[in-house]
């Protein structure tokens, strides 16, 4: 028995219970990397661009879809699920045990979290070995940026399943969410290639820091303070608002 | 003993009181029924002693915790079978148990608990896949999974076909014949007056009484029941003029009276001074359901 945030019977079980959405699987861990191999499969795509400062765009898109995993995994994978727990009473149940409801939360992210660095992990290999593309240079650096990243996804989701009452909502909302977070990462254009302003306004934005730390570490410098500083100041805001609005039932 | 006391409890949600002083103590091994219309106030009550609400003012003390301050320990003495609280939906029979047993010290044997509820050929199957019936038995196996010393029970047997209603009441007397105090939330009369020691009814957010069922039966204004069809028509207004007498009906020439054991001699006497026989007579004690109608009988 264990009466801490983390309990590993709970766990086990959420990730069990992970392995049973097929719909989750392909999303967080296939399709990012899948997106990889149809443009890196583009012949344009793998030659230098000046645009982006001589790199090929399959190396642009690296770092774009290992974010994307993130994205996908905090604001699809977790607003309805865990929503879904408290609208169909599933905390409530758990708060009439020994174990705290706010295990299944902690289970919640783990899980996720866990598949979304899995995610990425296979995106750095499809893009190594079928494209080429440099491992990272800065690879501390990069570890660090991509951990922000996801700690300020996995709080945009659940504040998202905060702030909605039924599990629908919370779809509709993550949905809602997910396009802005996939544009300011770069999935439709890359950051280094968008214009300055535009670059500069992405930069203030959570995933959009998070694309120029990993571009830098990708390129062997230590992202940059203001960069980590941005999705890491994100991920502290977003957990206070999911900390400060959710409700257990 | 008591192990659950409630003093003048009070819950309002908004502006609507849903309780409104409730105050009942529930003894040591006892099965304590709480009964009432919808809306009676009866769930609230049980989530405060549960301490997934907490009281606008009153006290509550189970084994002597209050369950909001001491919300932990109570969770490793009481077993809670909610209304209206799902699993995962992918989540089997097998898993469900198996994780719920892990959450307690000292849990009982899944196995056995399974085989009582007829859930042993579901093990493998999905909760999604239950039928309500088999979701309803495998909610009362999680209440009892931690070897509670109390258990709560909302709705017990709601969803339940007759046979598996009174294998699961069985297997509540078995669980209380092993010193287990249960505080059962119903409004199936026949559940509460087979099980239950005691029965607080529950009405408009208070305690209209407070009794053993066969007390509540004998408090009510029509506690005794006479039937008959008799050979020639009475007078109404002798009828209407019989002392105690609760309610009269007449149905197809059949003439059903309640009141009290005065209204039963006051009718043989009617009869036999009228030189009317009564056919097919019958006189019974009302049930449960009758009393039950009375005390919550409202004035709107």
């Amino acid at each position: 028995m264990s009466t801490g945030p983390v309990n590993t019977a709970v766990l086990r079980t959420e990730f069990r219970l992970f392995r049973r959405e097929p719909a989750g699987i392909f999303w967080i861990m296939l399709f990012p990397t899948l997106l990889l191999a149809v443009l890196g499969s583009i012949p344009s795509f793998r030659e230098a661009d000046p645009a982006l400062g001589g790199l090929r765009p399959v190396d642009a898109y690296v770092p774009v879809t290992l974010l994307l995993g993130l994205i996908i995994g905090g604001l699809q994978g977790m607003p309805p699920t865990l929503t879904g727990y408290r609208e169909t009473g599933i905390l409530r149940r758990m708060s009439t045990t020994p174990v705290r409801p706010s295990a299944l939360l902690a289970a919640q992210m783990t899980v996720l979290g866990a598949a979304s660095l899995v995610s990425a992990l296979l995106t750095l290999a499809v893009g190594r070995l079928a494209f080429g593309v440099a491992l990272p240079r800065q690879p501390l650096g990069h570890l660090l940026a991509l951990l922000l990243a996801l700690a300020a996804s996995l709080a945009l989701g659940a504040l998202l399943s905060a702030l909605s009452r039924t599990a629908k909502i919370a779809t509709a909302a993550g949905s809602a969410a997910l396009f802005p977070a996939m544009f300011t990462a770069g999935v439709w254009l890359p950051v280094e290639a968008m214009p300055e302003l535009m670059a500069d306004i992405v930069g203030w934005t959570p995933f959009g820091a998070a694309a120029r730390a990993l571009d830098a570490a990708s390129a062997g410098h230590w992202p940059g303070a203001a960069h980590l500083a941005v999705t890491a100041g994100w991920a502290v805001l977003l957990t206070a608002g999911a900390v400060r609005w959710f409700r257990w039932e | 003993m008591s192990v659950i006391d409630v003093t003048d409890l009070r819950k309002a949600y908004g502006g609507r009181t849903a309780v409104d002083g409730v105050s009942f103590s529930v003894d040591e091994g006892e099965i304590f029924g709480i009964l009432g219309p919808n809306g009676a106030g009866k769930t609230t009550t049980v989530e405060c002693v549960e301490g997934l609400r907490v009281p606008d003012a009153g006290r509550v003390r189970v084994a002597g915790l209050d369950p909001v301050a001491d919300h932990a320990e109570v969770t490793r003495v009481l077993g809670a079978q909610l209304q209206q609280s799902e699993l995962q939906p992918k989540l089997t029979v097998r898993e469900a148990l198996e994780l719920y047993a892990s959450f307690h010290p000292r849990p009982a044997d899944w196995r056995p608990l399974a085989e009582r509820l007829g859930l042993t050929a579901k093990l493998t199957t999905r909760f999604a896949k239950l039928s309500g019936g088999q979701k309803q038995r495998l909610f009362i196996a999680l209440a009892l999974i931690g070897n509670p010393r109390i258990v709560v029970l909302d709705e017990l047997t709601t969803g339940l076909d007759p046979r598996a209603r009174r294998d699961t009441w069985e297997l509540i007397e078995d669980v209380r014949a092993g010193g287990v105090t249960v505080l059962l939330v119903t409004h199936f009369m026949e559940e509460a007056q087979r099980l239950c020691d005691r029965i607080a009814v529950i009405d408009q957010g208070r305690v209209a009484a407070l009794d053993t069922p066969a007390g509540l039966v004998r408090r009510s204004a029509g506690a005794t029941v006479i039937s008959f069809t008799p050979s020639a028509p009475l007078d109404d207004a002798h009828i209407d003029a019989l002392p105690g007498l609760a309610s009269a009906a007449r149905k197809d020439g059949r003439i059903t009276l309640s009141g009290t054991d005065d209204t039963v001699n006051a009718v043989l006497t009617l009869l036999a001074r009228s030189h009317v026989t009564a056919h097919q007579l019958r006189v019974t004690d009302a049930t449960l359901d009758d009393a039950f109608l009375d005390l919550t009988e409202s004035p709107a």
